[in-house]
């Protein structure tokens, strides 16, 4: 079974393919003796919002620092635009870093925070204060450049340590977590702001997070980390509609894992049954809880797979309610339905279309 | 990592190793010396021997001073953590008028020269009437190193949950009872690793016992009464052997202090934000 | 939460203990410094600026005293010197040594003063370890004499025991500072040199000026290295005192002088308090 590929960057016209801007080539992580990332290759294109998804200690961070050039690679190389990035100090990278607590330097106002790293290159001032005043109008904190970090809130210091990141025009930023320490409304702007922000600066963006909704909705493609390898990389839809592995069926959204056995062209998962190009063998299926309907629901018959079953629980969410049902053989599944209804029905159905084939 | 900074690091560490060598080599000499059969000086040392701890052995003035220095220092210890502990609980838990000159004033012997601090005890002395004694060295080191027990008795108590003070009250035990059964057991390391701290330093202090000491000589005193009348390779030994001694309570000291969980170096600031 | 009783039973004693064992003492020594001794050699209680006239006047005082602000200044500024790059190296460089290396610092601290005082004696010597290694390697054919028994050694002396002083305060500042900082410092750009420079020095600043104040109020009122190593040349202000408290029996000038050193070493407190609040930035 072929490993989850980097797929190419998709959803662009035809005729403007974005160059790769980035490339992780084979690179495993070891410390002592423990392996956090193991041959690990993804692509970044020029202007993409990747990010990396994972829980803790799926070794996403860890895949940050190593471009941001705080740990050196055990083995593998790392590339930026032609050039070997991994044998550089952090310093000389043209890539800059967002952290996840902000490190700003206490002891600098705002304006000398963000102006530091065209300081430490010898910009002339006239130039940095220029580029510090446009950034921060961009982070709109352009009233505090003189204020102390100690002296502003959470979310007015992750504005200036992305005004300090981004004053230097770096070819990639990285963001680690860094809307992880603020509340949850602050973040639901901040993500918004976010994903403007770098569609107009058309830098490319590499954003971790273990925070699968955040990851949906400001990315390009995401990268799904799971224990030191990648599950899969892929836009949020293709993640959510067709999910490579079951991991990744599961961290992202919700599902239901079938475990069926095809024969003869025919799954068969409990009483139910649909035809398949699989290879023989056992398999497992997701089938998102939405993808379930009643079956007088249904509109058209063809590739449709129907059974029964009874409705153990309902669960109300307000826009929409979750039902578990028990089939016959036993099998639990659940079902997102949009209407109220009773819970006498029995009879279900789901299209063939909705149902994909994962690795366990 | 680049080159540059692998050089600049050997050239740190390089200069770190000097200043190793320039605090150690002469501790090293000095006890190196002690076993030099030649005496005091000469390079190289040669025909090492015993002797001069064997004289030691034998020392008995010495060996007098010496009991006079751990009275002195028991008893300092004693005053010292008597009186610490409750400054401690004073500026951790109550505000009374004067609250930040009191706590100045009761730093103040860790930063001004010991010959102040001396020679004012002294005219009280004078003034009292009292003749030099041991007491009187003993009432200089107890009063001089409250600091050392407030200080730390202090960061443990910042360190202590205060609502088990709480549960206890709340249980029915009055402040008495919560102070024996609560609050003191919490405090048992602080108060531990101060007093050896208060010992070792109290048998080491000179600057202070200088001015208030009588007929009985503490063994710093002795030692220097000694040298001024000319060096012997007996000081060397002595010295060797308070070396090896301060060392073990220090290493006790720090395993003690670390067991804690605490950071020795948190300890230190805190001290220095008082002081300053 | 604390009943009166309590609180009393708690401040009372450090009050007590406090008022009369440190502030009636150090009050004693300044009014001790108003009072004359009669050619009886007894002390006279009689109200007069005459002991602080006769330290403006006579120039020995003032000679000694700038001699001894000079020596504590040269001490406090090699004592610097040996302690910032050590505390940079061991909390920057030193990886999984830190804390011996730490506790290496430290033991010198408590291991007696006269025993690291003697050990310079006996090493700075005509025939001590250096003279004669000096000459076994034929670097130099006799004794060299400036090395004891002169400023040079009592400056040596005195860096050698008030270096780890330094280096605790500002060890304990370096130690505060957030690794992520000089992360986010190289990757916005900046060298290991220029980290250095701009956010490690300026954070360190406060524990600098705690250091420094240690090793040159220490410094200033030491008596007992000059008297082991400094000779005629390398007296310092309390070297006076003591004899104005021994053999030459003028306790009220030598509290006086006292007084003055009490003066000098809490202004300078206040003023290094002040400026270290200025620097505190966390």
């Amino acid at each position: 079974m072929a490993h989850p590929s980097t797929t190419s960057p998709v959803a662009t016209a035809p005729d403007k393919v974005p160059k790769t801007l980035l490339s992780v080539r084979s690179v495993t992580k070891r410390f002592g003796k423990t392996r956090v990332l193991q041959e690990l290759s993804l692509d970044i294109a020029e202007g993409d919002f990747l990010s990396v998804l994972g829980e803790s200690g799926s070794g996403k961070t860890t895949l940050l620092r190593l471009i941001a050039g705080f740990e050196a690679c055990s083995s593998g190389e790392i590339w930026m635009s032609g050039e070997r990035l991994d044998v550089l100090p952090p310093y000389k990278r043209n890539v800059n870093t967002v952290f996840q607590h902000y490190a700003l330097f206490p002891h600098l106002s705002v304006f000398d925070n963000v102006s530091y790293g065209l300081r430490a290159r010898g910009t002339q001032s006239s130039e940095i204060k220029s580029r510090v005043d446009d950034v921060l109008a961009m982070v709109k904190m352009s009233a505090y450049a003189q204020s102390r970090p100690a002296n502003i809130s959470g979310g007015q210091q992750q504005r200036v340590a992305l005004a300090r990141a981004l004053v230097n025009r770096p070819k990639l930023l990285l963001l680690d977590e860094p809307l992880s320490a603020l509340d949850a409304n602050l973040r639901r702007q901040m993500q918004l702001e976010l994903k403007a922000l770098q569609r107009d600066v058309g830098i490319a963006f590499l954003f971790v997070t273990h925070d699968q909704e955040e990851a949906m909705v400001m990315s390009d493609r995401i990268a799904l980390l799971h224990a030191g390898e990648l599950e899969q990389v892929a836009t949020p839809e293709e993640i959510y509609r067709r999910p490579a592995t079951a991991y990744a069926a599961q961290f992202i959204g919700q599902t239901n894992l079938l475990r069926a056995y095809v024969s003869a062209g025919i799954v068969e998962c409990g009483e139910m049954r649909w035809p398949t190009a699989d290879t023989q063998g056992p398999a497992c299926y997701s089938l998102r809880p939405e993808c379930i309907v009643l079956a007088s629901d249904l509109q058209e018959d063809t590739g449709a797979v129907r059974f029964s079953a009874r409705v153990v629980d309902q669960v109300f969410q307000g826009a929409a309610e979750l039902w578990e049902l028990e089939c016959p053989s036993g099998i639990r599944l659940l079902m997102k339905t949009s209407a109220r209804r009773e819970g006498s029905e029995t009879k279900f159905a789901f299209l063939v279309k909705d149902v994909v084939r994962v690795r366990a | 990592m680049s080159s540059t900074i692998e050089t600049k690091a050997r050239g740190l560490a390089g200069y770190a190793g000097l200043v190793f060598a320039f605090l150690y080599l002469p501790i090293i000499a000095l006890i190196v010396y002690s076993f030099n059969g030649g005496g005091v000086g000469g390079f190289p040392p040669r025909n090492l021997t015993f002797d001069w701890y064997r004289q030691l052995w034998l020392d008995s003035a010495l060996w007098d001073s010496v009991v006079n220095s751990l009275i002195v220092a028991l008893c300092a210890m004693v005053i010292s953590i008597g009186i610490g502990l409750p400054t401690a609980l004073a500026l951790d838990r109550v505000s009374f008028p004067g609250k930040a000159i009191f706590r100045r004033l009761v730093l103040l012997p860790l930063i001004l020269p010991g010959i102040i601090t001396g020679l004012s005890l002294l005219m009280m002395v004078v003034l009292v009437g009292l003749k030099l004694s041991l007491l009187t060295v003993i009432v200089g080191h107890g009063t001089a190193l409250i600091a050392v027990a407030t200080t730390e008795i202090f960061a443990g108590l910042q360190k202590a949950d205060r609502a088990q003070e709480e549960a206890s009250l709340d249980l029915g035990a009055n402040y008495w009872q919560t102070f024996w059964r609560v609050t003191l057991p919490n405090l048992k390391l602080p108060i531990i690793g101060s007093a050896l701290l208060i010992f070792t330093l109290s048998m080491d202090e000179i600057a202070v016992s200088f001015f208030l000491i009588g007929r009985d000589n503490t063994l710093p005193l002795e030692i220097w009464s000694r040298l001024r009348r000319g060096m012997t390779p007996e000081i060397n030994a002595v010295s060797t052997i308070i070396f090896t001694f301060s060392l073990a309570m220090i290493v006790l000291w720090y395993r003690l202090r670390t067991r804690s969980g605490e950071d020795v170096s948190d300890l230190v600031s805190a001290a220095t934000e008082e002081i300053l | 939460m604390f009943s009166r009783a309590y609180k009393f039973a708690v401040s009372l004693p450090p009050i007590a203990w406090v008022l009369l064992f440190m502030l009636l003492p150090y009050a004693l020594l300044f009014l001790y410094s108003f009072w004359t001794v009669t050619p009886a050699q007894q002390i006279a209680h009689q109200w007069n600026l005459q002991n602080y006239a006769e330290l403006v006047r006579v120039p020995v005082y003032m000679e000694v005293l700038f001699r001894s602000i000079r020596i504590a200044a040269t001490v406090t500024l090699l004592a610097l010197l040996l302690a910032f790059p050590l505390a940079y190296y061991v909390s920057f460089y030193a990886g999984a040594r830190k804390e011996l290396l730490y506790q290496l610092v430290i033991v010198p601290l408590w291991v007696s003063y006269l025993v690291r005082a003697y050990a310079w004696k006996t090493i700075l010597g005509s025939d001590g370890v250096l003279n004669t290694l000096l000459q076994y390697l034929h670097i130099t054919k006799q004794p060299q004499a400036f090395l004891l028994y002169s400023p040079f050694a009592v400056v040596l002396t005195l860096t050698h025991i008030y270096t780890p002083f330094a280096f605790l305060p500002i060890y304990a500042a370096m130690e505060h500072i957030p690794r992520r900082l000089v992360e986010a410092s190289h990757d916005l750009g900046a060298s290991p040199m220029q980290t250095f420079w701009r956010v490690i020095v300026p954070l360190t600043i406060p524990g600098v000026i705690a250091g420094a104040t240690f090793s040159f109020v220490l410094s200033l009122g030491d008596f007992l290295a000059p008297l082991l190593v400094g000779g005629p040349s390398g007296i310092m202000i309390s070297n006076i005192v003591v004899s104005l408290f021994g053999a030459a029996y003028n306790w009220p000038l030598g509290a006086a002088i006292s007084a003055c050193m009490m003066v000098l070493v809490v202004g300078l407190l206040f003023a290094t308090e002040r400026l270290e609040k200025r620097w505190r930035v966390a």
